[in-house]
């Protein structure tokens, strides 16, 4: 029981309880401050990874900007506790078991999958440079970044037409 | 640093994403649904993460960067589309959008 596992353990329990609540609270805003656990979580989890500079884009831009931009939209709506419909009797009885089973055959999947033994013992590596992924982001995947930059001025664009008043 | 077998980590990716659609398939709120679908980026994000540092390459890496900014366009444009739904139906249940046209 290193403290590196330690950390996995406690990181992953909590990412895994704020998903369960993010399922389970009526408050949209309950939902939003679940997700932001599950977020920060995640980016410890990066850290422990060896991924620092992921670890920071994520608090920032994830935690930071798409979170706070939820929230905002929360309260400007007003939306209050979800309404209850009762879902059918099949889904009840069918659906649900059927969901879980999914979930937890995907895990066992994983665990046996030949991908996760084989490299199941990492042994301690440095961190990724955060100049080793630039040269590598600015290098091999420049275009792919240019791409990227078109892509969100088309949102802040098609987030400006659809916010508009209509003349 | 990293002394947690890598399969852990993919383990915990898929109990996120099996959460996550759970959540999309059950939320009756707009809102809610767009953050099951962050929660399964999410999850995406921590798998993709894994493997980079399992097969000690960068690639991984950057595709999460992708991922943040594609997830950051898809937030914007879907909940200026929310806000724009919830003027027109006066409520955020994703039961009353069953209609393209008002």
């Amino acid at each position: 029981m290193s403290l590196a596992f330690l950390m996995f353990l406690a990181c992953g329990v909590l990412a895994i309880s704020g998903a369960i609540v993010l399922i389970l609270a009526r408050e949209p805003i309950h939902s939003a401050l679940a997700l932001i656990q599950v977020m920060i979580a995640l980016a410890v989890l990066y850290v422990l990874l060896g991924a620092p500079f992921i670890a920071a884009v994520q608090v920032i831009v994830y935690a930071g900007a798409i979170m706070v931009l939820f929230v905002f939209v929360i309260m400007l709506l007003n939306a209050g506790s979800e309404e209850r419909t009762d879902f059918s009797q099949i889904a009840k009885y069918v659906g649900v078991p059927l969901g879980v089973i999914l979930i937890f055959w995907a895990a066992h999947w994983l665990w046996r999958s030949p991908a996760g033994r084989a490299i199941g013992t990492a042994t301690a590596m440095p961190a990724a440079s955060t100049r080793a992924l630039s040269v590598e982001l600015f290098r091999q995947y420049l275009f792919p970044f240019e791409a990227t930059s078109i892509l969100i001025l088309i949102a802040i664009l098609g987030a400006l037409v659809l916010a508009r008043k209509e003349p | 640093m990293s002394v947690v077998p890598v399969s852990y980590y993919l383990v915990l990716s898929a109990v996120l994403f099996g959460l996550g659609v759970i959540a999309f398939v059950f939320k009756r709120n707009a809102i809610t649904v767009f953050m099951s679908i962050e929660l399964m980026l999410n999850a995406v994000n921590l798998a993709f993460v894994a493997f980079a540092r399992a097969h000690n390459q960068l690639d991984g890496l950057v595709f999460v960067l992708f991922v943040i900014v594609v997830a950051a366009a898809e937030a914007a444009v879907g909940l200026a589309i929310v806000i724009m739904l919830a003027q027109n139906r006066r409520s955020l249940s994703v039961e009353r959008m069953n209609h393209l046209k008002l």
